[in-house]
């Protein structure tokens, strides 16, 4: 299935590496936006709809667990499934981000088959 | 035998923390860079050209630092982005900033308590040598040396008690 992705992370060199373990998982991307933190990827995603959500937590300006709160009032919006890609992997942060409303979560470093299982786990709807 | 994941966060004294900071290195270096990470065989000295550096605040208080080369930094960053990164560019200081944090991470969660209990900071690097660094730390620096392309990196965790 064709995704559009939006991937929200303050490091450009991280926004690469998870564009690409996509790519290699196999996931077929027809167009990859970014944003350097919460605050802008909510305007990016104003203008531009997409498919799905990989955000890092720990950012300036807006951090992941705040951008997935304000994810519920933007209408095209609020339904996209979001993955953490986090350095952040205690128990507490998981629970936290999962019932901020991410649907999945990613403990850096990850392997592109790590992100695979999490990505197609998400867009299948499964918990 | 306690394993790792057994051992307490709070001690004085953390150089059992050394071998899960050598880990957490390790893990980054074969996930994010698909590279092994060696350990020298004589005390593997710098040039250090490139340091980042992680904050720690709560249940520990500190800095862990990730010290390399020029040379090695355009090489790490070479690697995570699959593409030739230029000495001194953003790119590869972005990059090293990411490998410190990705490590402090990956050794908070190594250590039982600090992975709930302790935040990081947003990754500073600095370029060059030239520097002292002064922080509240009161226990000694732990200090793992190891070998990147057969180039030294140093990581060092100060902690404040």
């Amino acid at each position: 299935m064709p995704i559009r992705a939006l991937i929200v992370d303050d490091s450009s060199v991280m926004r690469k590496i998870v564009e690409r373990s996509l790519r290699q998982a196999g996931i077929d991307l027809t167009q990859v936006l970014e944003a350097g933190n919460g605050a802008e990827a909510l305007a990016v995603l104003q203008a531009s709809p997409v498919d799905l959500i990989l955000c890092d937590i720990n950012m300036p300006v807006m951090d992941g667990l705040e951008f997935v709160k304000q994810l519920s009032g933007v209408p095209n919006a609020k339904d996209v499934p979001v993955v953490m890609i986090t350095t952040e992997g205690s128990e507490s942060h998981v629970v936290q981000a999962l019932s901020c409303g991410a649907r999945g979560y990613i403990r850096k470093p990850f392997t592109p088959e790590q992100v695979r299982e999490q990505v197609l786990a998400v867009l299948a709807g499964k918990p | 035998m306690k394993s790792l994941n057994e051992l307490p966060a709070v001690r004085s004294n953390h150089e059992d923390w050394i071998p899960m900071m050598e880990l957490a290195t390790r893990e980054v270096f074969e996930m994010m860079l698909g590279c092994q990470l060696a350990v020298p065989e004589t005390a593997a000295n710098g040039p250090f050209d490139v340091t980042s550096m992680v904050g720690l605040a709560s249940k520990v208080c500190g800095i862990l630092t990730f010290s390399c080369g020029a040379q090695s930094a355009a090489l790490m960053a070479s690697k995570m982005l699959n593409a030739p990164a230029a000495e001194g560019s953003r790119e590869v200081l972005d990059a090293l900033g990411e490998i410190c944090n990705m490590v402090a991470g990956n050794f908070k969660n190594k250590v039982a308590g600090l992975g709930e209990g302790c935040m990081l900071s947003v990754p500073t690097v600095i370029t060059g040598r030239n520097y002292s660094l002064h922080t509240l730390a009161d226990s000694p620096a732990l200090e793992v040396r190891l070998l990147f392309e057969g180039m030294p990196i140093v990581i060092s965790l100060r902690t404040h008690n």
